[in-house]
């Protein structure tokens, strides 16, 4: 609820923002998020987007990694922006508070975008973005494409399989996310709802194993090794997925609030039960 | 007084196994759980009773008896109170071992590589403890020692970790240095149970010699302890159990010296029992530890050597004062 | 029957000798004196020959195999070391492990040696007894008693009077000369030449890094040899209780 509360505050800001901001569009944009280095390679004008966060060079996470080589990167540090002579940071909500103030203290124009949490939200924030970069009337084509794209892709079966989001640490996702929104419009129920989890949350392995799911959709493992991660590829789950449950795996596409979810979802519908 | 001693422990120790079997988040009532587990009935609850909770208590038996015996043994070898696989970082040197097979791929291309290179580490530290302290044992050259040792493997664990592609491992310094059986699987047993297994078997068989120790090296040496090869044998020994104990669980501290003092005066301070009901010990300490994080806080992965470290170092700082009193 | 020959054997550290040319032979039923002043190598000249220590020349014990020497001979190092809070009767039965095959239970004849030795020592009522809580002197009686009971053909004692009272100094030198008189050959470095004199049947003098003097009391102690290896005079009587020494002052 807070987290809402918030995001429409952020919103009401980021609008005054906008309309404070008369001199025209930017013309040097540096997105320091991987988020919003999505939405800007998707919206912005050629030339406009000066540089992308590395963590969108990173296989492991980034959906775009293919455009946004073709973009310097920036490690979101304030003194490796500002010599960029930015006219616009995008940054998230989560963004180092100290890093954004200090940006802000040296005269830069800093705008921090919401988290988003639910499939409702992607076309305003497809739209808060064209705003934030002068590019309004192609945002609103993108947002109008996604809105029906989603609409038509969007299953609402009797019996919906019951599904479980099973990231590193045992960790899952709850309603009032985008994952979970990602399963519903697959046409999925998400176990960790029945387990009374809200948000994001631990779900032993043992409940979940407990709650019997359809389908077990597991974080993707990055390179290198951890005890984090182990429980991934743990002997009860693979025994489970053998003897019961279909397997599926969630990765880059659900990270963001981008057009891209649709392909998760897609793909989501092709392994369901 | 003996024979008692050991019914009480193996009695526990069944007791304490059953009573960790019992408990989890699935909630499940000890009928289920006993029909999951002995008859396979019900898919859920047998995977829950035989791949989660049934490697989790024979971890914590495994390793309660690797670190209570090598504690045990690396006292009755050193004639030192203080001594103990935690304290004097060779289960630290384990980790850096088990860390870095991990983060290099080794621990995945290697059978039984995991377990191989934490043993590497903790001969390391073992031979370099041994070394230190010379014959007589001194406790504090061996507790300088151990703490430079240990220093420096958590120093090198921690980088290892840093360095990792992998952005998860480096969070994870802490399962490390306290150790966890949250999640283990049955591969970890079969990954940790042959060195456990062969370690213990050979420092049981050691027993004699250790009782010759008491009367110093000079003394043993002459009531026919080989002392050279003793030596190789305790490195060897305690490395691999120490070693494989720490490479599924991290490290767990304090248990090879608080079990060892605790049942000291129940076995008339004989190295030679010392040694096996260390090891019954060991494993009841482990086992109610890790039924202790559960009940604790059972949302949280509650590290294992916190609360041996609860229990073992308000006994470190006794021993320390009472080692200092008698001057030594 | 011989229990110990040494032959031609040198100790060094480091890169002086500290013990060279040795040769000595000890026969059943002979209680040795090792006397020298400090510093003189008798700790070493023992710990050498029992191969505790590297040497060079030939030790008959050095080269039995680790578990029958364990048979033939035991030591009593100087060090009266008691790691843990055993028992007596604990500490004392570790005389029998060389006699006792892998995991086999002390025999009702191991039972017999250790209460023996015991009884020797005069701690028969010490057996439950704690090891670590008893007196300094009562402690070093323990050990000797732990060294009676390994029941050897030869038995080595580093210093083994020292820290005892007179009266367990005497009893202890009975004991010794018994257990010799037994036909046991008995090895001890002295450094009171009183008791020396009275007890032992045979006197090995250590100086300069070699045997000064070898021979029975009587023939060793002479006011040259006195003066030579130890800087004292002394006075030396045949008494009805047996030579007595008195050193009267420095040279």
């Amino acid at each position: 609820m807070a987290l809402r509360r918030a995001s429409k505050a952020l919103g009401a800001a980021l609008a005054l923002w906008a309309g404070a901001a008369l001199a025209g569009p930017p013309e040097r944009v540096v997105s320091i998020n991987l988020c919003t280095d999505q939405l800007a390679m998707l919206l912005a004008a050629p030339g406009q987007l000066l540089s992308v966060s590395h963590i969108s060079h990173d296989p492991n996470v980034s959906v775009m990694r293919d455009q946004a080589l073709g973009y310097p990167v920036n490690h979101g540090q304030a003194e490796e922006v500002f010599a960029m002579a930015p006219d616009l940071v995008l940054a998230g909500q989560f963004t180092s508070s100290y890093t954004v103030g200090l940006l802000r203290r040296l005269g830069v124009e800093v705008a921090q975008l919401p988290i988003v949490t639910s499939l409702d939200q992607i076309p305003d924030a497809i739209r808060d973005m064209g705003r934030l970069l002068g590019r309004e009337d192609h945002a609103e084509a993108v947002a109008e494409q996604f809105t029906a794209d989603l609409a038509a892709l969007r299953a609402d079966p009797d019996r919906r399989p019951r599904a479980a989001l099973h990231y590193a640490n045992n960790y899952t996702s709850g309603d009032k996310s985008l994952a979970n929104d990602i399963l519903t419009a697959a046409g999925l129920a998400n176990i960790a709802l029945e387990a009374g989890l809200s948000g994001g949350g631990v779900l032993p392995m043992e409940r979940l194993i407990m709650l019997m799911p359809d389908l077990i959709i597991s974080g993707e493992a990055y390179p290198g090794a951890s005890r984090s991660e182990a429980v991934l590829t743990h002997p009860a789950l693979d025994a489970l997925r053998d003897r019961h449950a279909g397997r599926a795996i969630t990765d880059a596409e659900w990270v963001c609030g981008t057009p891209t979810v649709l392909r998760a979802i897609a793909r989501l519908q092709g392994a369901a039960p | 007084m003996t024979r008692a001693l050991a019914l009480v422990l193996i009695l526990l120790v069944g007791a304490l196994f059953a009573l960790s079997l019992l408990i989890g988040p699935a909630g499940l009532t000890p009928a289920t759980s006993l029909a999951a587990l002995v008859r396979g009935e019900g898919l859920a609850e047998t995977l829950v009773m035989r791949e989660i909770r049934l490697p989790r208590a024979i971890l914590a038996v495994l390793i309660g008896a690797a670190l209570g015996l090598a504690g045990a043994a690396m006292q009755g070898y050193l004639r030192n109170p203080l001594a103990e696989p935690g304290l004097l970082g060779v289960s630290g040197a384990a980790a850096l071992g088990a860390v870095i097979a991990l983060q290099t791929g080794f621990a995945a291309q290697v059978a039984l590589g995991l377990p191989l290179a934490a043993l590497a580490g903790a001969v390391l530290a073992v031979a370099l403890i041994l070394a230190l302290a010379g014959p007589r044992g001194g406790a504090l050259t061996l507790i300088l020692a151990g703490i430079a040792v240990s220093a420096l493997a958590g120093a090198l664990t921690a980088l290892v970790l840093n360095l990792s592609s992998n952005p998860f491992a480096a969070s994870e310094i802490m399962f490390w240095m306290m150790g966890s059986l949250a999640d283990r699987s049955m591969t970890h047993v079969w990954l940790a149970a042959p060195f456990i297994g062969l370690g213990g078997a050979v420092l049981l068989a050691q027993g004699r010699a250790f009782d010759a120790l008491t009367l110093g090296e000079d003394s043993a040496a002459s009531l026919g302890v080989n002392l050279p090869r003793l030596r190789l044998t305790l490195v060897l020994a305690i490395a691999s159990m120490v070693g494989a104990a720490t490479a599924v669980a991290g490290a767990v501290g304090f248990v090879g010296l608080v079990v060892p003092h605790i049942l000291r005066p129940f076995v008339g301070a004989r190295p030679s029992r010392l040694l096996w009901a260390s090891a019954l010990g060991g494993a009841v300490l482990v086992l109610a530890a890790d039924i202790a994080v559960r009940l604790v806080l059972p949302d949280r992965d509650l590290k294992l050597g916190v609360l041996t470290a609860i229990v073992g170092a308000p006994l470190f700082l006794h021993l320390v004062y009472k080692t200092r009193a008698q001057g030594l | 029957m011989t229990q110990l020959v040494l032959t031609d054997f040198a100790v060094a550290r480091g890169p002086c000798d500290v013990l060279r040319d040795i040769n000595l032979t000890v026969g059943a039923g002979e209680f040795v004196g090792l006397l020298g002043p400090n510093g003189a190598g008798k700790t070493t000249l023992m710990r050498a020959a029992l191969g505790l220590m590297p040497h060079r020349g030939r030790s008959s014990l050095s080269a039995l195999p680790i578990k029958e020497r364990a048979r033939a001979v035991a030591w009593l190092p100087q060090a009266r070391e008691i790691g843990w809070p055993v028992s007596v009767a604990d500490l004392v039965t570790l005389g029998r492990l060389p006699h006792l095959a892998m995991g086999q239970r002390p025999s009702p004849q191991d039972r017999a040696a250790i209460d023996s030795a015991l009884s020797r020592m005069g701690l028969d009522a010490f057996g439950n007894r704690i090891a670590t809580q008893l007196s300094g002197g009562e402690q070093a009686r323990v050990l000797i008693a732990r060294a009676l009971a390994q029941d050897t053909p030869l038995l080595m004692a580093d210093e083994p009077a020292a820290g005892l009272d007179p009266a367990h100094q005497i009893g202890l030198m009975e004991t010794l000369a018994a257990e010799a008189g037994r036909g046991r050959c008995v090895i001890a470095s002295l450094h009171d030449l009183g008791l020396a004199a009275r007890y032992c049947t045979r006197l090995v003098v250590l100086a300069q890094g070699g045997i000064a003097a070898d021979g029975p009391p009587s023939k060793v102690l002479t006011p040259e040899l006195l003066a030579r290896v130890f800087h004292i005079r002394a006075l030396v009587q045949q008494t009805q209780d047996g030579p007595l020494f008195q050193p009267i002052g420095v040279v």
